[in-house]
């Protein structure tokens, strides 16, 4: 998709303009060459030109601002190194400058952390989370990785198969995902059942392997059911109350930022560790994943 | 074990009846020569003539070749399109011809009564049998090296790297000054150095379309084959000097190769070309 937008791929019909200039329109037969539009892409693995020093890299995009951009990304020490000879994240760094240098409409990223390991990326995430904060300019981000969208994008587009299932921001795709794919994609359990609208409103779901669970919403038919980790909590037996509860074994357990992440049955859920310490979790443990009618959303 | 001691030494037997059949013929030149009188029979004129006739004719088919030669391999290299590998194909024929055939087809394009002969020949312009004729035999036979090698160098630059520079507004022409030659200059120079050996050894195809005229139209290697009968210290002394020139080429071809694997992080087909052009 960014290499249609900067022009290096012809897509089969549409239309691409940027601040009312037309780039591409199929049926009006524009297509300006990559040249002639004002696009700053990273490439994915950076593509750095590696007989050009680093200051000659940035200058190749526009000569006029490379002092203060080897400034800004803090890369004013590797001005005379070639790019085999910096690390990944500098690169990184060297990539953003080189497409600013051209002061593009807009700025493309294709999937920017996906050449760094994991330490690195985490790193690079929040400095590129500053960087397009502050920039005048914006970003088209194209990634697999929902972490990686939520934490550097205003909005996201889930496109799958090159169909857009969904465009919104972070928290409307969490709280309303539109379909099974935009669930699993944002971190959500997905379990599949037929749903039965109650008399009071909302439905009752009886899932695949004969356990029948509750949701705030109506349906009718096949439905997925999408559950967030976050939203589902351990007991050891099933609490009552209202609560939905279904029975498994607890595996998987592994601290995560300050919770502890676990399997329970097949669903994903999270709990304190102190929780996890008083319920006496351990692998094989026998338990139940609980929820509330809210939280169970259903997708189709 | 024993048998695999065995088989080592047949091996080894092998190569060795290979470099001694292979070094025999360099080393009895070197030994038949008067060395001491090398540097006197280089001064011959009829030596020193051959070496400017080479000299001159190869310095313009040398151009020609890295003229014509880079912008159409980078253009084979970078285009997709029907015929592609069959125009690839007519670029290496050259290669596996037999030189006296490539004379024989460049007299029947430009001698008298050639395809082109009557046009030539009514503006005045005769080229069989002329420096312009060596020149041209020269380019046909060499002019394949440099291609086949500058479309593998040029193929082995990355794609995303041009496309970089055409989204930092490069236009084609400047991408392919700016980024694609330079990335492919250590191929292209491996693959002149071929050519450029080709061209002076070039015989077959000279002595068919240029003939053999002193000062006119003899080369190094005519001059070898003409001073066998009259003078064959000559004709060892020059190819001592070929020898060297030879090996020289050879070196800096190694050199060059070993320069490009250091200072190139994308695989060079370099190995796989050299093996079968070579």
């Amino acid at each position: 998709m960014l290499r249609a937008v900067a022009g290096l791929r012809r897509p089969d019909k549409g239309r691409i303009a940027c601040d009312g200039e037309t780039w591409f329109d199929s049926a009006a037969g524009v297509d300006l060459p990559p040249e002639a539009r004002s696009v700053g892409l990273v490439f994915q693995e950076y593509a750095l030109f590696p007989h050009m020093s680093v200051r000659a890299n940035i200058a190749f995009g526009g000569a006029r601002r490379v002092d203060d951009l080897l400034e800004r990304f803090r890369i004013s020490h590797l001005a005379g190194e070639r790019p085999p000879a910096i690390s990944g994240g500098e690169r990184q760094r060297v990539a953003l400058a080189r497409a600013l240098a051209r002061e593009p409409a807009v700025l493309l990223l294709d999937e920017p952390l996906a050449a760094l390991d994991a330490h690195t990326r985490e790193l690079v995430r929040a400095e590129l989370q500053d960087l397009l904060a502050e920039l005048p300019v914006p970003a088209l981000l194209v990634t697999h990785d929902f972490r990686d969208a939520s934490a550097l994008a205003d909005r996201i587009g889930v496109i799958l198969d090159g169909r857009l299932r969904q465009l919104g921001t972070p928290q409307e795709l969490i709280a309303r995902p539109a379909d099974a794919f935009v669930a699993t994609f944002t971190g959500g359990n997905l379990l599949s059942g037929d749903a039965r609208p109650l008399p009071g409103g909302g439905s009752e779901i009886t899932l695949a392997d004969g356990a029948v669970v509750r949701s705030d919403e109506t349906a009718e038919g096949r439905v997925g059911v999408a559950l967030y980790p976050w939203e589902v909590g351990v007991a050891l037996a099933p609490p009552g109350d209202g609560l939905n509860a279904i029975p498994g074994s607890v595996h998987g357990l592994a601290p995560e930022g300050g919770r502890i992440r676990l399997r329970v049955g097949e669903l994903a859920a999270e709990c304190s560790p102190e929780e996890a310490q008083r319920l006496g979790l351990a692998d094989g443990t026998r338990a139940c994943a609980t929820f509330t009618t809210a939280s169970a959303r259903l997708v189709h | 074990m024993a048998r695999r001691a065995g088989f080592t030494a047949f091996l080894a037997l092998c190569l060795g009846v290979a470099l001694t059949f292979l070094a025999l013929p360099i080393v009895a030149l070197f030994a038949e020569v008067p060395l001491g009188d090398v540097p006197d029979l280089l001064g011959d004129p009829a030596v020193q003539e051959a070496l400017a006739v080479t000299a001159r004719t190869n310095a313009v088919a040398n151009a020609l070749i890295l003229g014509f030669g880079t912008p159409a391999a980078y253009f084979l290299a970078t285009r997709r399109f029907r015929g592609r590998a069959l125009l690839v194909t007519l670029v290496e024929l050259p290669l596996v011809l037999p030189p006296a055939v490539a004379g024989i087809g460049l007299l029947a394009a430009f001698g008298a009564g050639g395809l082109f002969g009557d046009e030539l020949a009514t503006s005045g312009i005769v080229l069989p049998f002329t420096e312009w004729a060596v020149v041209l035999a020269v380019t046909f036979v060499a002019s394949p090296f440099y291609l086949r090698q500058g479309i593998a160098a040029f193929e082995s630059v990355d794609d995303t790297l041009t496309d970089a520079a055409r989204t930092l507004g490069a236009s084609p022409s400047r991408t392919f000054l700016r980024v694609a030659l330079p990335l492919a200059a250590g191929g292209l120079a491996a693959g002149w150095v071929l050519a450029f050996a080709r061209g002076i050894g070039e015989f077959g195809a000279t002595i068919v379309f240029a003939g053999n005229v002193r000062g006119e139209t003899q080369t190094v290697t005519l001059a070898i084959y003409e001073q066998l009968e009259s003078n064959f210290d000559i004709a060892l002394a020059i190819s001592v000097l070929l020898v060297v020139l030879s090996a020289t080429i050879l070196l800096s071809y190694k050199l060059l190769s070993s320069w490009r694997r250091s200072s190139s992080t994308s695989p060079s087909p370099f190995a796989r070309t050299s093996s079968s052009s070579a």
